[in-house]
């Protein structure tokens, strides 16, 4: 009876031990990540929530902080943000839709493409800020408008939104679209109505967590020109700025109350937006998550 | 053509009478000058990037019989089924050989559009594919797609009251099809198909995911539709062969040069010949468990 209930104790302690330490680290990573946010919020909250008032949000920037506000910021961030969808949403679904469902991947074109998408999403912000102020600024000669920042922007975030729709796309199982196609349905039929409700929640997310990530953007918007004053509401094919742009040129003066002060409540605003937005997405995926 | 007269294709029975399933079976077979041909098959191979899945099967299929396919896993008893509704077209490197004729016409000739012969002859697959909506929805997508959408409502119940099924659902239309037990999605699954009102359903091993239960209603089931309709049903199982099947043919495989997998059609006749007095060896072994 000891023996056996020995021999059991012995074989099981390294295991026990891995798991342990197995157990730590994942902790650790967890504290890390967790910890950086945290003090990069209560540091920001600290400095800059007492400047979070109506002056901010609805007056435009001045040279004395104690009146200057981020409006034209906000505004355009907001402009920026519909226009990115409107644009990304087609382009990016489309693309997706056929690479997945039309896209004979026996043909090296296809291939070509996908490789393509895949290493577009790794290329560095700044070098679409290049492209943006070559081609779109001066080549078709857009000017430094909002227009040609919610184009660059939508390059940037566009093979981000393909591979996310593509993975929604893909995660629809083929038993659907076999059904579908043995009632007599075309495979536009299938495609609208059966592969496309059912990825929507995926497509959804995805669209919102690029979308979220291209608006804190700054470095592609300083190249096609966002500048760092304006004192009036954007315009679709005027001058514009952006908040993530507004701070950036806050951070830069030499006065404590833009540096720190009146930067970290810009910060808090974009951070709110942000969140607002990943909260939006979470919520889109479990509202519309589907079961097979 | 020859129709075949009203007494001689159905049974004797009492109206209201359950007869035993396997009892009414087992009726004679209408004499083959009075069958009317749906499918002839002649000298038909199928190929997946040119490799041999099934070669020179030939063989006629009967309105208002139910035939069944069975043999071994490897067999292309699936492959073969699948050749009906041009389901093969839809995997990439599938080639066709030889000829299926329906209704004397080439199913595969070049005039022909998949989705009008998928409006005819219709699938209900392995493992129940209900759309990830609601249970009218389901029903109503193939008249949708088809346009066929006067009288939906009556459609859908008829459907459902073929299927066996609307007792069960008819309180709850608007709820979702996924709700639904194995054995309901896969009657929702037939009545899906009956309601585009084919001449034809193909059954992939229709009751493989089901319990017995469930699997003894789908049989009571292909008694019932095939008045209306004409079944091919692929099954893995004998005793089912035995208890629904007209018709059963046995499929085999054989090895080729590069130890590559065909099927091949060992033989085909009525559902009693084949399991009591079969003219060929391997027939009997497999039928008799010694094989497979």
């Amino acid at each position: 009876m000891s023996a056996v209930s020995a021999g059991l104790r012995s074989s099981r302690r390294r295991g026990v031990w891995a798991g342990r330490l197995f157990m730590a680290f994942l902790l650790l990573s967890l504290a890390i990540g967790f910890a950086t946010l945290l003090t990069l919020v209560v540091q920001v909250v600290f400095k800059g929530v007492e400047w979070v008032d109506l002056v901010l949000l609805l007056e435009p920037p001045s040279a004395d902080p104690q009146i200057a506000g981020a409006r034209p910021a906000i505004l355009a961030t907001i402009y920026l943000g519909v226009l990115l969808l409107a644009l990304t949403v087609p382009l990016g679904v489309g693309t997706a839709i056929y690479l997945e469902e039309y896209a004979n991947r026996n043909r090296w074109y296809n291939r070509l493409l996908e490789i393509n998408i895949q290493n577009l999403a790794a290329v560095p912000s700044i070098v679409y800020g290049i492209l943006g102020l070559a081609f779109l600024v001066r080549g078709l000669g857009l000017g430094r408008v909002l227009l040609a920042g919610a184009m660059i922007l939508t390059l940037l975030v566009l093979p981000t939104v393909i591979i996310a729709a593509r993975e929604a796309i893909r995660a629809v199982p083929d038993s659907i679209r076999q059904g579908a196609y043995a009632l007599g349905a075309t495979r536009w039929q299938v495609v609208w109505r059966q592969v496309l409700p059912a990825a929507v929640p995926g497509i959804a997310t995805g669209s919102i967590l690029a979308l979220s990530r291209a608006l804190g953007e700054t470095a592609p918007l300083l190249l096609v020109g966002a500048l760092t004053y304006v004192s009036f509401n954007p315009t679709l094919l005027g001058d514009f700025t952006a908040l993530p742009v507004q701070i950036y040129q806050w951070v830069a003066r030499p006065q404590p109350e833009f540096r720190d002060t009146l930067a970290a409540s810009g910060i808090i605003v974009l951070l709110v937006i942000l969140l607002a937005m990943n909260a939006l997405a979470i919520w889109l995926r479990n509202r519309y998550e589907r079961r097979w | 053509m020859v129709t075949v007269p009203e007494s001689q294709t159905v049974p004797v029975t009492l109206p209201g009478v359950n007869v035993d399933a396997v009892a009414e079976r087992g009726r004679p077979l209408p004499a083959r000058e009075l069958r009317e041909v749906v499918f002839d098959v002649q000298g038909l191979g199928v190929s997946y990037s040119g490799n041999m899945a099934l070669q020179d099967v030939s063989l006629e299929v009967y309105r208002n019989f139910v035939t069944a396919f069975i043999g071994p896993s490897g067999c292309g008893k699936s492959t073969f089924i699948r050749c009906f509704n041009h389901m093969n077209a839809l995997i990439p490197g599938a080639r066709i050989h030889g000829r299926i004729l329906y209704h004397e016409q080439d199913l595969y000739g070049t005039d022909v559009d998949p989705v009008e012969v998928r409006k005819r002859i219709g699938m209900v697959f392995q493992k129940p594919n209900p759309f990830p909506k609601s249970i009218y929805d389901n029903v109503a997508f193939g008249p949708r797609v088809l346009g066929m959408t006067d009288g939906l409502d009556e459609r859908v119940e008829r459907a459902l009251h073929q299927a066996a099924l609307w007792d069960e659902v008819k309180d709850r239309l608007k709820a979702s099809a996924l709700g639904l037990s194995g054995g309901q999605q896969q009657r929702l699954c037939i009545a899906r198909c009956l309601a585009v009102e084919p001449e034809v359903i193909l059954m992939d091993e229709p009751a493989s995911a089901l319990d017995p239960i469930a699997t003894t209603r789908i049989e009571d089931l292909m008694h019932e539709l095939k008045r209306d309709y004409t079944i091919i049903v692929v099954t893995h199982n004998m005793q089912q062969a035995a208890r629904v099947a007209d018709m059963t043919a046995f499929f085999s495989v054989t090895r080729g040069g590069e130890g590559q997998r065909t099927g091949i059609l060992i033989e085909y006749d009525a559902t009693d010949k084949i399991f009591t007095q079969p003219s060929d060896k391997r027939t009997e072994d497999y039928v008799t468990g010694r094989f497979g």
